[in-house]
């Protein structure tokens, strides 16, 4: 067969439709002028499925085989083999977006039960599983807070610390809105808050801090943030991350309006950065949240069912005055958050939550223990990572490790920073080991 | 008489009847409550940090498995049955993509060197290659997470590009049958929107493009097909009234899956454009994402493209408008690199995009090949046109391509898509565009074969003839009835949380 392997047409059929259609061929089917069409060739062998397989299995298996312990903002969990069977039912997978909710309602109850985990998470109560990732989910709270702001104002007031590639994609998001961003400085890797206190003003629209920061520590005063935020009736947006959420106090309890973060830390594994933006407001925010919400409503039978709500806010009714241009975006991944998340249980989930804080910990004080490093840098809590300062130039450390088959992070001339979770706990020996060897 | 074929000749629709599981006065219960749990917090940090409680299901595997086995038989795939939503492209997502995707090579972390990310590096260059060569752009960008990621992006190269010239432009022409999301990308760049009316055949009028286009223009975006599934006739016409402005032409890959192999967007005189690796390459739709829209522009814009681009080390040169920093210069670590365009618009994703759509990508293109490609889209439109002929509706506009749009006349379209459902089959997109009263935009794809094309007409038949009590009432045979949506909108629910405090 020269054709599409998945375009199941047989001669006689094609013949047939031809014949219904009144054409001898496809290629009259084609409304394109002459001298747009194309007769070259793009070059591309048509392969059978299972050299495609070969192909790229060797072509991907050019990456270097390394046990990872990094993080900074992608971080990799355990993911249950279930997780994986279920989501991977055609049922889910291969559908789309809930435009006809009647015969969606697996899907919708599924979204339905993400927003309400991540309720219970953040406190807040407006959630959605509708946007790409940590850094455009910022990039959405900062059009949000501008949307919602009463007074006029363009400062978004972001850490120091920020990874420059979430502050790029702010930058982009804010532009258009007529926003800036600016930095406030961090002590310690922690909000410095009398310097933000000094900084914030009447236009300042949004305040931005990370619990756990970029540098893995617990922030120990988000209430400060949060009234510095809320003295100048800006939002105070909160990056954080779902499992930590299982620990850490909730954000609706801090004076968080927004929260952001990645969702998909549960529910993918390391995926070179892709993940799923999570993304929790305030009740009073509803109308100008971007992206899919799913409510509960009832259906002819008067029983509970769900669907697609509140679409007014949506680039496909509302165009160029949509809270969002989002459209197709994460629903999958989030499905998968869920299952991963309910797989563990609420004790579960905890216990995942408390081992972040005391493998990093310990970790860390193996680390210190070593000639010619100290860790953590950092005199905070922790969770699942921490900086560790080397005499030796870091990117030597880093390559030295690389050598021996491991990788972190390399964030200062002297410190490299190291993430530790239950995928690569079982290595920590062999890690601290060819840490020793290549620290001294 | 068959047993498919009806008294006056016509054919008997199929129906379908969905899983419905019912316990007391309700359909299947939140897992909330099958299986609520709450407890006590008592962790490894101080008290003020920590949080109280922590409420969620926490259900066995066996538990959680059912649950979320029969939350997927209450949902409707591409392996259900036909999935003919206009502008979507649902094909056949093949298996074997999953596989690779699942490679433990493509399991890694972003913030590794390139040296030791080599695998990965080059199979995001094969897809560059292989996206550029399809849509005749001289440098492409997997960056963009979704199509409405790559419009934006686009955008953000558009007005990178004018204000690198010193020529600062405010506004944006899109043709009033263009997808949502083409006003709503335009309008988050800072853009002000100009609506082009549609000529009396839908397509664009040249005198009306005239008109919108001046020297604020900053970009025309375009899809073609249109979502009529007409091909722009005029597009070399209209690319140079265009560009005599000093605008850019965007574009819009949604309905590329009409085109491959045989026109391609560069050579039509597009400067800009997005990929919807979802739909043309066959990347599952996944319930609503994550999809990927990555980004081609013509040779002179690669300078603007988000950061950081692949390369291949070997064949870098003074030319290529790299800014070349590099933390680790190691010669002979690897053929690929990643560099920092020149004139770069910045990121518009936290990390490299969805990743795992774009292995999956790969793997497809490569499986088809030029004949595989080209035989999609060769079929996508043979479906289309089939299906088109088969029915009692009427279609208005032609010659169409890989989708048409009917009309339901004096029917509510979206009641005929609500009776479909009873008949087997996904509905088509519905109310729009709006150029055609009552739309039905049907979109059958490449994947359907002559029976399910044969379905699809009886549904849309017998729709048509159903009273407009029956399309009412419709539908019968899903997991649910017609739901409210007007009381889902006047009365948010939108956790369990908020159905308790009812």
């Amino acid at each position: 067969m020269s054709g599409s392997p998945f375009a199941p047409h047989t001669d006689e059929e094609t013949a047939a439709m031809l014949d219904a259609v009144g054409v001898d061929s496809e290629a009259d089917l084609f409304d394109v002028p002459e001298s747009v069409r194309f007769d070259g060739e793009f070059g591309i062998e048509l392969r059978d499925e299972r050299e495609v397989v070969a192909e790229l299995r060797q072509l991907l298996g050019r990456t270097d085989d390394l046990t990872e312990f990094m993080g900074r903002g992608h971080y990799e969990h355990y993911v249950p083999s279930v997780v994986d069977n279920l989501s991977l039912r055609q049922e889910f997978l291969t559908s789309y977006t809930q435009y006809q909710p009647e015969i969606a309602q697996g899907f919708l109850q599924a979204l339905f039960e993400y927003q309400s985990l991540f309720v219970e998470l953040t406190g807040l109560e407006i959630v959605n599983a509708s946007i790409y990732d940590a850094a455009t989910a910022l990039g959405e709270a900062a059009t949000l807070a501008a949307r919602v702001r009463q007074v006029d104002g363009d400062r978004i007031l972001v850490p120091d610390l920020l990874r420059e590639e979430r502050r790029s994609v702010l930058d982009n998001y804010v532009d258009g809105a007529g926003l800036t961003v600016e930095e406030y400085p961090t002590e310690d890797a922690n909000a410095d808050v009398a310097a933000l206190a000094d900084l914030a003003d009447d236009d300042t629209v949004m305040v931005y801090a990370e619990n756990p920061t970029v540098r893995g520590t617990i922030e120990e005063d988000l209430d400060g943030v949060a009234a510095v935020a809320d003295e100048h009736g800006a939002l105070f947006t909160l990056g954080t991350d779902p499992v930590a959420l299982a620990l850490l106090e909730r954000p609706a309890d801090v004076g968080a309006d927004v929260v952001v973060g990645d969702a998909a830390t549960l529910g993918l594994p390391a995926s070179y950065g892709m993940g799923l933006g999570l993304f929790a407001t305030r009740e009073e925010f509803l109308r100008q949240v971007p992206g899919r919400l799913v409510g509960a409503s009832e259906d002819d039978a008067g029983k509970r069912a769900y669907t697609l709500t509140l679409q007014t806010r949506e680039q496909h009714i509302r165009k160029e005055r949509a809270t969002s241009n989002i459209c197709t975006n994460q629903a999958w991944v989030g499905l998968r958050t869920a299952m991963h998340a309910f797989s563990l249980g609420p004790d579960g989930l905890v216990e995942l939550a408390t081992e972040c804080v005391e493998r990093a910990e310990d970790l860390a004080a193996r680390l210190d223990d070593l000639t010619g490093v100290s860790a953590p840098v950092h005199d905070h809590h922790h969770f699942r990572e921490f900086v560790a300062h080397t005499d030796q130039p870091a990117r030597a450390v880093a390559d030295d490790l690389a050598e021996r088959g491991f990788g972190v992070h390399v964030v200062g001339d002297h410190e490299v920073q190291v993430c530790v979770t239950e995928v690569n706990a079982d290595e920590t020996d062999a890690f601290v080991d060819a840490f020793e060897e290549v620290a001294r | 008489m068959s047993d498919d074929e009806r008294a006056d000749g016509g054919r008997r629709p199929a129906t379908y009847d969905q899983a419905r599981w019912t316990r007391g006065d309700e359909y299947e219960p939140l897992l909330s409550e099958k299986h609520g749990e709450r407890v006590e917090v008592d962790g490894p940090l101080p008290d003020d940090l920590t949080r109280d409680e922590l409420e969620l299901p926490g259900p066995s595997e066996p538990e959680l498995a059912r649950h979320y086995t029969r939350l997927s038989q209450m949902n409707y795939g591409v392996e259900s049955g036909p999935y003919p939503l206009g502008s979507c492209t649902m094909k056949y997502n093949p298996k074997f993509t999953e596989d690779v995707a699942a490679l433990p090579s493509a399991a890694v972390h972003p913030d590794r060197v390139d040296e030791r990310a080599q695998g990965i590096l080059a199979a995001m260059a094969r897809l560059q290659d292989y996206l550029g060569r399809i849509g005749g752009m001289g440098a492409v960008s997997l960056q963009p997470p979704a199509g409405a990621a790559g419009e934006f992006t686009g955008i953000l190269v558009a007005r990178a590009y004018h204000e690198h010239r010193g020529d600062e432009r405010s506004e944006i022409v899109v043709p009033d049958t263009a997808h949502g999301t083409n006003f709503a990308s335009a309008a988050m760049a800072g853009y002000d929107v100009v609506e082009l009316p549609s000529g009396e055949d839908g397509r664009v009028d040249l005198d009306a493009l005239e008109a919108a286009v001046s020297e604020e223009t900053a970009a025309l975006m375009l899809t073609n097909p249109n979502t009529l599934g007409l091909f722009e006739r005029d597009i070399e016409e209209i690319a140079h009234v265009v560009h005599d402005a000093g605008g850019l032409l965007y574009y819009d890959g949604a309905n590329l899956n009409a085109l491959l192999g045989q026109a391609r967007p560069g050579d039509m005189g597009f400067d800009v454009m997005h990929f919807n690796l979802h739909k043309t390459f066959a990347t599952p739709h996944g319930g609503g994402g994550p999809g990927a829209g990555p980004v081609g522009v013509r040779e002179e814009l690669a300078e603007f493209l988000p950061t950081p681009h692949v390369r291949e080390r070997e064949a870098r040169s003074a030319s290529d408008g790299a800014s070349g920093e590099r933390s680790d210069p190691r010669a002979g670590g690897g053929e690929y690199e990643f560099y920092e365009p020149e004139h770069t618009v910045g990121k518009v994703h936290g990390f490299h995009g969805n990743w795992l759509v774009l292995v999956k990508a790969l793997a497809y293109i490569a499986r088809l090949g030029d004949e595989g490609l080209a035989d999609a889209s060769a079929k996508a439109v043979l479906n289309a046109n089939y299906l088109a002929s088969q029915i009692d509706y009427e279609v208005p506009h032609g010659p169409f391509h890989h989708e048409f749009v009917a009309s339901a006349g004096d029917q509510d379209a979206a009641a005929v898509a609500k009776r479909m459902l009873d008949y087997g089959v996904h509905p088509p997109t519905t109310k729009w565009p709006e150029i055609v009263d009552e739309a039905l935009m049907t979109e059958p794809t490449e994947v359907e074969n002559k029976q399910t094309l044969d379905d699809l007409a009886a549904a849309f038949d017998a729709a048509r003839r159903d009273d407009d009590e029956t399309l009412e009432s419709a539908p019968n045979r899903t997991t649910v009835r017609r739901i409210d949506q007007a009381s889902a909108a006047r009365n948010p629910r939108l956790s369990w949380q908020a159905l308790d405090e009812e």
